[in-house]
């Protein structure tokens, strides 16, 4: 083979090589999701943020969940809220009292979307998910009560419960906004 | 090599890490001679030697002489099923890797037990088209692989207390740990959904009972957040998050959430539980600071370390760790005078970003006390603080994100305790 077809040979191959390695990389993008629809993930969806987005339907009292309460919340978290432990502290606390503030859902929490999401997603401890949607409002109404922030007959639902000012709601700096 | 040739660095018997190399510590292996041979008779082929063993197996385990090595957790709450940590031994590890097994955890409502051919990961929100992947199918993506501690925002938060804690490096610092993760860049798989320009964050779900949610920027989200699917080399084990897992690089822990089985593209965090009322640091004028993403710039001598016991004078090998959430390792220094001088330790390390680095310094102790602290930089010029000063700036009213400098004392008898200097 003389040189100049060998130099030829080597352009082509390269070139084949660089074609090759474009649809290699194009090709390797790979789709590998299938496509879903928000209404097919309304059960798996358990966000419900402080905008209002992803809270069902449906209402409750804190008068309606005070049987709820007492029966699947208070072993831990005791009849009033007061805990059974340091940590299932439902009520009470002041965050400018003396010492170490006791933080709970009255004293510290910005959000009252949190408790619905909470409550929803990860409550009872020993069977989450195990509230229907109507037990979720009416137990986050009465811990609502519990902590004076409603009243016993309050009706909670989606657009009530975002509208609720928590106590703490100015007590929070976003670290990540500041810079 | 005589005690006139070692070079002295700083005050109270540190010594040049250049010492480290060639030498392998000479000085003390004179001064352990008599008791390393033990008893006047010759060296024998121990019995171990004239039997073969077992064969190859078809999964290993570690020395029966190393069981010890476990990692440390509390009493289980009953308030509280599946929830809780476990302490990574640091004192007893080596270098920068932490063994699968012996990586801290922390769980919010135990650990799943996924059948991965069920698991599912959706991306839903504000994109261009919801996605549900299967785990055979996220298999097949291009994957990569980096080095990263992972620290529990709560690590370390027990220093912060009135008086110091009778504690080992494991059960006051034992929620880091350091591991090859392989996996998703997270931007792959949102750039597969379509992310609309009005998605600021990235809200993460597990699959545990909790089904516990942290917020992600989606800044970050789009930069090194992986979806990580192998750890160490093997599948993310199942206290990890089996069978995939969400990893921030850098950030602490929680928000690296495990079981990872939805990501949703909004455009204001979700407010979850663990980003409100946990995991948020309240301020001494009663602020809480949110979203406290980074770990911070830190170091921990692992060895002499707390309720160890120096049972000879001579030559130590000071060793420790160091890392940092914003950058990689740059310096540690090292006191034995309890912080009046320092002297820069060896790095060890791969210096990769976010990882765990490994220093060393050889330390005479000459019998008397002695307070050794470290000190890092990181790549950004951090500096870690003080404990006076991490009290001074955030007050002891939350114990997250604590990076300060720990002081082991040494006794006269060699007992090696946690301190405040």
């Amino acid at each position: 083979m003389s040189m100049y077809k060998r130099a030829l040979l080597f352009i082509f191959s390269v070139t084949l090589a660089s074609i090759g390695f474009v649809s290699f990389a194009q090709d390797t993008v790979l789709k590998l999701g299938s496509p879903i629809s928000e209404e097919q993930l309304s059960e798996f969806d358990l966000i419900a943020g402080p905008d209002g987005a992803g809270f069902p339907s449906g209402s409750g009292s804190a008068a309606q969940g005070k049987q709820v309460f007492d029966t699947r919340c208070a072993a831990c978290h005791a009849l009033t809220g007061e805990g059974t432990s340091g940590n299932t502290v439902l009520v009470g606390g002041d965050m400018h009292s003396e010492g170490s503030p006791l933080r709970t859902v009255g004293s510290y929490w910005p959000h009252a979307s949190t408790l619905f999401d909470f409550i929803r997603r990860a409550m009872p401890a020993d069977a989450p998910k195990s509230l229907t949607s109507e037990e979720v409002y009416q137990v986050t109404a009465y811990v609502l009560y519990l902590n004076g922030i409603v009243d016993q007959n309050t009706v909670i639902n989606r657009e009530t419960l975002i509208a609720i000012e928590m106590p703490n709601k100015d007590g929070f700096i976003d670290k990540n906004q500041v810079r | 090599m005589t005690q006139e040739k070692l070079e002295r660095v700083a005050g109270n018997g540190l010594l040049s890490r250049r010492h480290l190399l060639g030498m392998g510590l000479a000085g003390a292996g004179s001064v352990m001679t008599n008791s390393a041979l033990g008893a006047d008779a010759g060296l024998q082929i121990p019995s171990w030697s004239k039997v073969p063993g077992p064969g190859a197996s078809g999964y290993g385990n570690r020395s029966s002489h190393t069981e010890h090595m476990q990692r440390m957790s509390g009493n289980p709450n009953p308030t509280y099923p599946g929830g809780g940590a476990s302490r990574s031994p640091l004192a007893e590890l080596q270098g920068t890797i932490t063994p699968n097994s012996l990586h801290f955890e922390r769980h919010h409502a135990g650990i799943p037990d996924i059948d991965p051919s069920m698991h599912k990961l959706v991306i839903n929100g504000l994109v261009r088209q919801p996605l549900v992947f299967d785990y055979e199918d996220l298999l097949k993506y291009p994957m990569v692989s980096k080095i990263h501690f992972l620290e529990c925002s709560g690590n370390s938060g027990s220093l912060l207390r009135p008086s110091p804690a009778d504690g080992s490096a494991q059960s006051l610092h034992g929620l880091v740990s350091c591991a090859e993760w392989t996996g998703i860049p997270l931007s792959t798989l949102l750039d597969e959904a379509g992310v609309d320009p009005a998605a600021q964050w990235v809200s993460a779900v597990g699959a545990d009972a909790a089904s516990m949610g942290r917020s992600v920027p989606i800044d970050k989200a789009m930069d090194d957040v992986l979806v990580a699917l192998f750890q160490n080399g093997e599948p993310v084990r199942p206290e990890q998050g089996y069978p995939m897992r969400l990893f921030c690089p850098g950030w602490e822990g929680n928000i690296s959430v495990k079981w990872l089985t939805q990501l949703k593209l909004t455009s204001e965090p979700s407010q979850f539980r663990d980003e409100t009322s946990k995991y948020t640091d309240t301020l001494p004028d009663r602020n809480s600071l949110q979203f406290t993403f980074p770990m911070g710039t830190k170091s921990l001598i692992t060895s002499p370390s707390g309720q160890m016991a120096l049972n000879r004078q001579g030559i130590y090998q000071v060793t420790g760790i160091a890392w940092s959430g914003r950058g990689s390792i740059r310096r540690v220094e090292v006191s034995a005078d309890g912080g009046r001088s320092w002297a820069d330790a060896e790095i060890e390390s791969h210096q990769s970003d976010k990882a765990l680095a490994r220093f060393r310094i050889p330390w005479e102790w000459s019998g008397g006390s002695a307070v050794l602290q470290s000190r890092a930089t990181d790549s950004e010029g951090n500096v870690q603080p003080t404990r006076d000063a991490v009290l001074a700036d955030h007050g002891r009213l939350s114990s997250y994100h604590n990076h300060c400098i720990q002081s082991w004392a040494v006794n006269s008898n060699g007992g090696v305790a946690n301190v405040y200097v």
